[in-house]
């Protein structure tokens, strides 16, 4: 619908919006609100949005049709009272430690305490606490700061199609929780972490695993070597005020040597070996005709859901670990004959932008050298606070570059950061024609773009292949059950769990709006366009693992279990 | 034995009504909830095995042509208080309290002789009254919805046939059209008998003109409010007079599919219409094809997972569809995308069951009932202090006064009215000075309460109205959904400040509190439960400030209910120094020397009222 309405006064045109908040946010008005947000369906719980027509009515600005000739005020008396009196309310019941707070400072509940000025809360506090749930090793979910916005109940199951989170109880006795009631690892929860980039308070954050990097950092008898992934890069600026999307992976480098690592590596480079591996892999499938649609591996909270959702489906999902998985086997091998001569133990960090690859870090079938492959998972936020902890000042920092013999990748490698950019990199190294105009054409042939659901149709040695790119489980559900029904075909399935591919996982800095996600794709883009080296495989550090340590260990790379049956 | 066209239908019809002519005599035994509760099944049990041995027992389904009696099951014959209750006709006798001993002579005088057992008669001073019409509880009625509840055997569909049942559905399939039906209700100025009172026949045109294959009828038979059972009645009552509304309901705005959502602590309720849809479906009246009409409509029973809430639209919805219940924004309405996405047609039981009268009867006389803006009837359920508690129905716009006074015969134990709480926890309550209020949907509008579902709660002189606003708003706040701020923390915290206040723990400041709390949740809160959440607190501090001022002043409860503020002290004058209430007290806060004062040491005494009893002098008082 089209027309205008007036807004404290002043005149606005609408076009389209389906509720006045978006018109009202629209008119420069920031208008307070938890449980809004444009990806979600609305909920209409927080009342913070109230408005107050020209005859005293108020209405929740979320949940109302804005109308040609509408009279609205944002900001009256009786407004503010109220919200005030909502803030309380919430305040009133939460675990107001914030001090101590994972999330202080970036806590929606306190920005909108100091905004209005609350100085009292006037109830007595619940003295009944509730036990925090840090049993999972992505998240820690603490409900006495939950303000029951409901955004994580959503976001579970309206985006990721897990519903692992949902309400129970009633009245005051309200509280969101899993099934049962049981600890979250111990249920469908696929560690995504979605739940925890909506969550206006500290009630979802992510497991921090910050001190336990400090210690093995500060260990005379640690080799401490990171590897930092594609999408670390594009948005770890974020938290030090630099535009989204910034590409600062030299910064990280940097700042890394001086917390104290002893190398520092880009896990493109892994993704280098996934494509290698994979298309392999892909290659093998078309030619015999089987195991298609091949679906990627590399997300791990997709890898979980399909084991969970669809057992069925596991065949047909590629045996290649992740990158992350791929490179922490390569290092403990390649470094173990020296650092058992040195009498040190090599430790393997990865900065990840991703919650759910600290679970995946953690997966007992992924411990090729008798260890965790990977000892540590950091995350994009992670990293930050420890950049911070540490004084550096991150903005000022010297570019520098990683360290050999692993330290070349190609842009394909950097692309593993977006959606999408796990099927254009096998395409690119699988499609024969190697000239920059076919490097044109792959990046126009459909696997690009915010849309969550991407096809797109490349010829290969003469035979057609079609390719789906998918981000967000729910999304992924949908088609996994067309591919079944036989709705669709395809000879490719890429899946990442996050809405926008790794830019936009769980340890990224919040809040993560479209815009935001948008930008940072646009890094790794350009981090792919200022690459020298394109395609998978002429990364030389690839060849010579190949000649090297890979020759006959090629088990290295992939999923034990499906390795024994084939 | 199915009917596929009108002309079956009748034959059907005729041959009910010839054998329930047949039965000359019949006794309906309540078979409502508190009936039950009182042991009605029993007698019923009796009554029929006493009359078979005598070899008198007459089936309604039986085409017999022998002449008998029937012994039936019938609803809720509204005076629940004298209950377990018993009607036999034709005569219109009507007996109360009646026990299982009672049986045998109500056989032998009654059934055999014709004559009344006065000694189970209703008793109006000296008068014994032998037929309802002559109790002034039944003759201040116009029974229309409940009219045949209590008067049919409301397990057999023969019955409601056999007494004009199911023509309304006949004539609304076969010589109206959808526009007509939605036209006629329009006319009649139907009103939502939910609590809303929003316009059914509005309602139903807007799920008419819907553009959907696919579309519902709901029936709300989720009856939440404390002390309310006019649903239920109807429900376990006449349950085909819910299920005909919605038949032609369905017609009227082209949906195939109704659901009743039943409270699952109606167990009668969901056996009754479980039954009454099995036989509607087995004669034809349900399924494919209705009376040859081309018309098909089915109705499923669910049962409510046990919250008021679900009394809301869209939680009731969504708990039909197993979701949790919890009111969700509007846009979109339920007539446009309620149950499963689809436009739905809404309506309360009440509703639903006038429907069938209006269809029959036409809208202009429906609406030479009760006052222009609110035609018809409503049912209530009186309950509290009043000497008649039950189910009553009386036109819309009648005075409070007759309805308390006349119908209700008054405040029981010759006390004095305090007030009357109206519309469940989401009213408010209703004093003195509205003795001449009528009881209509605006007329209560306009002093804060609303008709609600119907409950009517008498409340005597010795009720604490800070206590009943507490009871209410523990209620809502048990009961929230925990969706919207305002509703989920705000009535935690005046539940909060009301509990203290009857503890002894207010302060003036809680007063302003409570009103700013009330103010706030009235305003912003999501749904009408929580929008209404606020009233019993606002119409008690408006009526009866002075009581809450004497709680949170003073210091003391002025009916003396909340005993953590009052105390009791023995009266030196009158102690006999026997020390019986020393011996009584199980907290041994009493001590003397006997033949000299007790004295209670405060400190120690639990107040649980135990010296009072025990001593004979009435030397303890309560301060």
């Amino acid at each position: 619908m089209k027309g205008s309405m007036l807004i404290d006064g002043q005149r606005v045109d609408f076009n389209g919006e389906k509720h006045i908040l978006e018109v009202i946010r629209k008119a420069g008005i920031d208008l307070p609100t938890f449980c809004y947000h444009s990806e979600l369906s609305i909920y209409g719980a927080c009342r913070m949005c109230m408005v107050e027509d020209k005859w005293g009515g108020i209405m929740a600005s979320c949940s109302t049709v804005p109308k040609d000739g509408m009279e609205i005020y944002t900001n009256t008396q009786k407004l503010k009272k109220h919200r005030k009196m909502i803030l309380e309310l919430i305040l009133a019941n939460h675990d107001r430690d914030c001090t101590v707070c994972e999330k202080t400072g970036r806590c929606i509940l306190q920005e909108l305490a100091i905004r209005f000025g609350i100085k009292k809360v006037r109830f007595d506090k619940d003295e009944k606490e509730l036990p925090v749930d840090n049993s999972s090793v992505s998240i820690v979910r603490n409900p006495n700061k939950c303000i029951l916005c409901g955004d994580c109940v959503r976001m579970c199951n309206e985006v990721q199609g897990v519903g692992a989170l949902d309400f129970a109880y009633r009245g005051a006795k309200m509280q969101v929780t899993t099934a049962f009631n049981r600890p979250i690892s111990n249920v469908n929860c696929v560690n995504c972490g979605q739940c925890r980039t909506v969550c206006p308070t500290g009630a979802l954050v992510i497991k921090r695993d910050i001190d336990n990097a400090w210690e093995v950092l500060n260990d005379k008898n640690k080799f401490v070597i990171a590897q930092i992934a594609p999408a670390v890069r594009v948005a770890i600026g974020e938290e030090f005020g630099l535009e989204p999307g910034s590409v600062t992976m030299g910064k990280i480098v940097a700042a890394l040597r001086r917390m104290g690592f002893n190398q520092v590596y880009d896990t493109s480079m892994a993704a280098d070996l996934t494509v290698m591996e994979e298309s392999r892999e892909f290659a093998g499938c078309l030619q015999k005709g089987e195991r298609l649609p091949l679906f990627t591996s590399c997300c791990p909270a997709w890898f979980k859901y399909a084991e969970q959702k669809f057992p069925e489906l596991m065949e047909q999902v590629s045996t290649c670990l992740s990158p992350q998985q791929m490179f922490g086997a390569v290092i403990k091998e390649h470094f173990k004959t020296d650092r058992e001569a040195e009498g040190r133990e090599t430790v393997v960090i990865s900065i990840m932008p991703c919650t759910a690859k600290k679970y995946e870090a953690a997966r007992p079938e992924n411990r090729n050298s008798g260890t965790r492959d990977v000892d540590m998972v950091i995350t994009t936020q992670e990293l930050a606070m420890m950049i911070k902890e540490n004084g550096i000042m991150f903005n000022e920092l010297e570019e520098e570059a990683v360290d050999m013999p692993f330290g070349l990748s190609s842009g394909a490698g950097v692309l593993f950061g977006a959606s999408g950019g796990v099927a254009e990199a096998v395409l690119r190294h699988l499609c024969s024609d190697k000239t920059i105009g076919s490097l044109k054409n792959l990046a126009f042939a459909g696997t690009r773009g915010m849309e969550g659901v991407k096809e797109a149709e490349i010829e290969l040695d003469g035979r057609k292949v079609t390719i789906a790119v998918v981000h967000g489980l729910k999304n992924a559900e949908a088609l996994v059950k067309m591919i079944k029904a036989g709705e669709k075909q395809y000879d490719f399935v890429e899946v990442m769990a996050c809405p926008g591919g790794c830019i936009g996982g769980a340890g990224q800095p919040v809040p993560q709006s479209a815009h935001i996600k948008k930008q940072r794709t646009k890094g790794i883009y350009n981090a792919d366009s200022g690459s020298t080296i394109k395609r998978s495989e002429e990364n030389p550090t690839i060849i010579a693992l190949y000649e090297g340590i890979l020759k006959d260990k090629h088990e290295l790379l992939h999923r034990h279990e499906l390795n024994k049956e084939s | 034995m199915k009917v596929n066209n009108i002309e079956q239908f009748e034959k059907v019809a005729v041959a009910a009504r010839k054998a329930l002519e047949n039965q000359e005599k019949r006794v309906f035994v309540c078979c409502g909830t508190g009936c039950v509760a009182a042991g009605s099944f029993g007698i019923y049990e009796e009554l029929k095995r006493l009359v078979a041995e005598k070899g008198l027992l007459v089936d309604v389904v039986l085409e017999a042509e022998e002449k008998g009696i029937g012994i039936k099951k019938s609803g809720c014959q509204g005076l629940c208080q004298l209950g377990p209750l018993v009607r036999v006709e034709p005569f219109d006798y009507q007996y109360f309290r009646v026990d299982k001993q009672d049986c045998v002579e109500i056989i032998e005088k009654t059934l055999l002789q014709n004559q009344p057992v006065e000694r189970l008669m209703y008793q109006s001073g000296s008068r014994v009254c032998h037929t309802p019409v002559e109790i002034p509880f039944y003759s201040e009625q116009t029974r229309l919805v409940l009219g045949q509840c209590g008067q049919i055997d409301c397990e057999n569909i023969m019955e409601y046939i056999a007494k004009g049942g199911y023509t309304a559905a006949g004539k609304a399939l076969l010589q109206m059209t959808p526009e007509q039906i939605c036209d006629e209700i329009s006319k009649s100025n139907l009103r939502g008998r939910g609590g809303g009172g929003y316009p059914a026949g509005r309602k139903w045109s807007q799920v008419l003109a819907q553009n959907s294959e696919v579309k519902y009828v709901v029936c709300n038979g989720d009856e939440g409010d404390p002390g309310a059972f006019m649903d239920g009645s109807v429900m376990d009552g006449n349950p085909h007079s819910v299920l005909e509304g919605m038949i032609i309901a369905g017609y009227a705005c082209k949906a195939s599919e109704g659901y009743i959502y039943v409270r699952a602590e109606y167990p009668l309720s969901v056996a009754r219409l479980q039954l009454a849809v099995e036989q509607a479906r087995e004669i034809g009246l349900l399924g494919e094809n209705i009376l040859g009409s081309g018309f098909s409509f089915d109705i499923k029973i669910n049962k409510g997972a046990g919250a008021f809430v679900c009394g809301e639209s869209s939680a009731l919805t969504q708990s039909i569809e197993g979701e949790r219940g919890m009111p969700r924004v509007k846009p979109p309405r339920t007539v446009e995308q309620g149950l499963w996405g689809k436009p739905t047609m809404l309506n309360n039981v009440e509703t639903f069951a006038n429907v069938p009268h209006i269809i029959l009867k036409g809208a202009q006389w429906y609406r030479s009932i009760g006052p222009e803006n609110s035609p018809g009837t409503k049912a209530f359920a009186i309950t509290g202090n009043v000497n008649n508690t039950g189910l009553i129905e009386v036109p819309m716009g009648t005075l409070l006064k007759e309805v308390i006074f006349d119908i209700g015969g008054g405040i029981n134990d010759g006390k004095k009215f305090k007030a009357v709480q109206i519309g469940g926890p989401s009213g408010g309550c209703l004093t003195e000075t509205h003795m001449e209020l009528p009881l209509d949907f605006d007329s209560l509008k306009k002093v804060g309460a609303m008709i609600g579902s119907g409950g009517l709660v008498v409340m005597d002189e010795d009720t604490c109205m800070v206590e009943v606003a507490r009871f209410f708003m523990n209620f809502t706040q048990k009961e929230s959904c925990g969706k919207c701020v305002p509703c989920r923390e705000g009535t935690k915290r005046m539940l909060e400040i009301l509990e203290g206040i009857v503890a002894g723990k207010g302060s003036l400041e809680d007063l302003d509190m409570l009103e700013e709390l009330a103010d706030t949740i009235s305003s912003t809160a999501l749904c009408g439960l929580g929008k209404t959440a606020p009233s019993p607190v606002i119409s008690t501090l408006k009526y009866f400030r002075d009581e809450y001022l004497a709680h949170v002043v003073q210091k003391k409860c002025p009916t003396r209910n909340c005993k953590s503020l009052s105390s009791f002290v023995i009266n030196e004058a009158l102690c006999k120094g026997c020390s019986k209430c020393a011996k009584a007290c199980p907290a041994t806060a009493i001590t003397g020397k006997v033949k000299e004062a007790f004295v209670i040491n405060n400190r120690k005494c639990i107040k649980c009222g135990a010296c009072v009893e025990a001593c004979p002098f009435s030397a303890v008082e309560e301060v």
